[in-house]
């Protein structure tokens, strides 16, 4: 592993590994807060139509891939804005085109092929190239420029929509500014683990983190950490062996970890004075729902 | 001249094409306290929301501090007590953290939680007894002790006027009274509330103007309605069967008065 360390190639995909560890839980720790967990799934998609535009067009597919998710995230949360029931449909219908784009571009580009469709889908963070570290490290600065500028009123507009627009909150501004952050984050997540599993890297440390946690604050602190541990863990597991793929180790790397916090948290909250259980939850929802 | 808080003039909303407001022309004065009542249904929350520019009006205009919501810049002299705690999708927030977001309004983006906001939120939170809860979080509150976090969020902004959407509907006696005597002391202070309201309670005592809505219209807009009969028994618990009913019940004894 000592030898591995002064390969060219190793050191980009670590200072990978290693930003989108930070990035992808800071952005899902507000996403999953505004109940969105699947939003980057759906820019995943999208983004997917993204890369192949690059490869037909001769541009690097991680700008073209910026270009397409941005505006596929835009579109998105037009359409949640909306807030009609048919979005959820809408929102399908972007998702099955940004994959079916993708691949059908993919087949028409010349230097298409299925092995390099398969790069996007689920990473090859061995692949990595200096140019594309820039550009991932570029926009990762973009989104903690993004979380540290804008926390404080975007943690507003994710706990109370209602409050925010009340306390004269940029509201479509922020909400339009936190989808074009995820898509950012799905593109520097992409060659890690891939655009299929982009979204895991958002949700499970925040999973994880909020067992243990109590405030939103800590909860984000916390799942950075876990996103930084599970990220370069992964990679570093995928050396072992050349056939362990470091994408899908990273998540189940992430996944471990959210069962180990499951118990853990457990045992930390036997301490508390009183938690509501999940089942008074749920039933302060469906009274929300009636009303 | 003093400025109005809030000045809606033939204020329309309609919703899924069915029309909840139907005119509305209603003037708040600063430090009055207004009571909205009215039957379930009756269009007294969307009126308080359309005063915020929380929802849009279909007709007419309204005002705060003399300025239609969407141009209003000036929101830290509102504070909004929303009817339920919105509780995110499960990240935790603690009380401290929800009450301090109370004062967005007062920040700027660039500074970072100044001691005076801290001060701010801390004092909230003794206001309405919860300082010992302030790093729990929110989520393993009960329901009138969230109802609580939501009043302390408000008065950490230090606003001028208070919007109050049902703050008494669900919550137990003790904090009702907890709530009045929170109330009292904003009176005391000058500051303009209006309050949605089912039933007032202990709040009573506080109210200088009452407003019923009945079917999208103002049905009686002058001294708060106060319990008659049957209905004045301590204990008496109000059964509204029906919504027009209850709007008519309490209306027939005003219209002498005004």
């Amino acid at each position: 592993m000592i030898e591995l360390l002064d390969k060219q190639f190793f050191q980009l995909a670590l200072i990978a590994a290693l930003l989108v560890g930070l990035c992808a839980p800071a952005v899902g720790t507000f996403i999953v807060q505004r109940k969105l967990a699947l939003l980057g799934d759906g820019i995943g998609h999208v983004a997917l139509t993204g890369v192949a535009l690059g490869f037909l067009t001769g541009t690097a597919p991680v700008l073209t891939a910026v270009a397409v998710s941005v505006i596929g995230a835009v579109a998105i949360e037009l359409v949640r804005a909306r807030g009609r029931t048919s979005g959820d449909v809408a929102l399908a219908l972007l998702f099955y085109g940004g994959i079916a784009g993708g691949v059908m571009l993919m087949g028409i580009a010349p230097g298409g092929s299925n092995a390099k469709l398969n790069s996007y889908l689920f990473g090859a963070i061995a692949s990595v190239t200096t140019e594309d570290i820039w550009i991932i490290g570029a926009l990762a600065v973009a989104v903690i420029a993004v979380v540290v500028i804008f926390g404080r009123e975007l943690f507003v507009l994710c706990q109370d929509e209602e409050m925010a627009r009340a306390s004269g909150l940029p509201v479509r501004f922020l909400s339009l500014l936190i989808a074009v952050t995820a898509a950012l984050t799905v593109v520097i997540a992409m060659r890690v683990v891939g655009l299929l599993l982009v979204s895991a890297l958002m949700v499970i440390p925040v999973a994880t983190s909020q067992q243990l946690t109590r405030g939103f604050r800590s909860t984000m602190g916390l799942a950075m950490l876990f996103g930084v541990i599970a990220a370069v863990g992964g990679l570093l597991s995928s050396t072992l062996s050349a056939r362990v793929p470091p994408g899908a180790a990273i998540v189940l790397l992430a996944l471990c970890g959210f069962v180990l916090a499951l118990g853990v948290g457990k045992f930390v909250r036997r301490g508390r004075p009183r938690e509501s259980t999940v089942s008074e939850r749920s039933s302060m929802r469906v009274e929300e729902v009636t009303r | 001249m003093i400025d109005s808080a809030f000045s809606m003039t033939g204020g329309r909303v309609s919703l899924d094409r069915r029309d909840i407001l139907r005119g509305i022309d209603l003037t708040v004065c600063p430090g009055e306290v207004v009571a909205v009542m009215g039957a379930n249904g009756s269009g007294k929350s969307t009126l308080v929301r359309t005063l915020l520019g929380l929802t849009p009006l279909s007709g007419g205009q309204t005002l705060v501090y003399g300025s239609p919501p969407a141009k209003f810049r000036e929101w830290w002299r509102i504070g909004y007590v929303p009817q339920r705690l919105a509780v995110g999708g499960g990240v935790p927030a603690t009380v401290r953290e929800v009450v301090t977001s109370g004062r967005i309004a007062r920040q700027s983006r660039l500074r970072r939680t100044s001691p005076e906001d801290k001060a701010a939120a801390a004092s909230a939170l003794e206001a309405v007894g919860l300082s010992d809860r302030a790093g729990d979080p929110v989520q393993s509150l009960s329901g009138g002790q969230q109802q609580r976090v939501l009043i302390a969020r408000a008065l950490a902004g230090e606003p001028d006027t208070y919007v109050m959407d049902e703050p008494t509907a669900g919550v137990d006696a003790d904090t009702q009274q907890l709530l009045a005597d929170t109330l009292a002391t904003l009176v005391l202070n000058g500051k303009t509330i209006v309050l949605v309201a089912h039933e007032l309670g202990p709040l009573e005592p506080l109210i200088t103007r009452g407003v019923v809505v009945h079917e999208g219209r103002i049905a009686h807009d002058g001294r708060p309605p106060r319990p008659e009969g049957d209905c004045a028994r301590p204990g008496h618990e109000h059964v509204h069967p029906h919504a027009a009913e209850a709007a008519a019940g309490p209306l027939s004894g005003w219209q002498g008065e005004s």
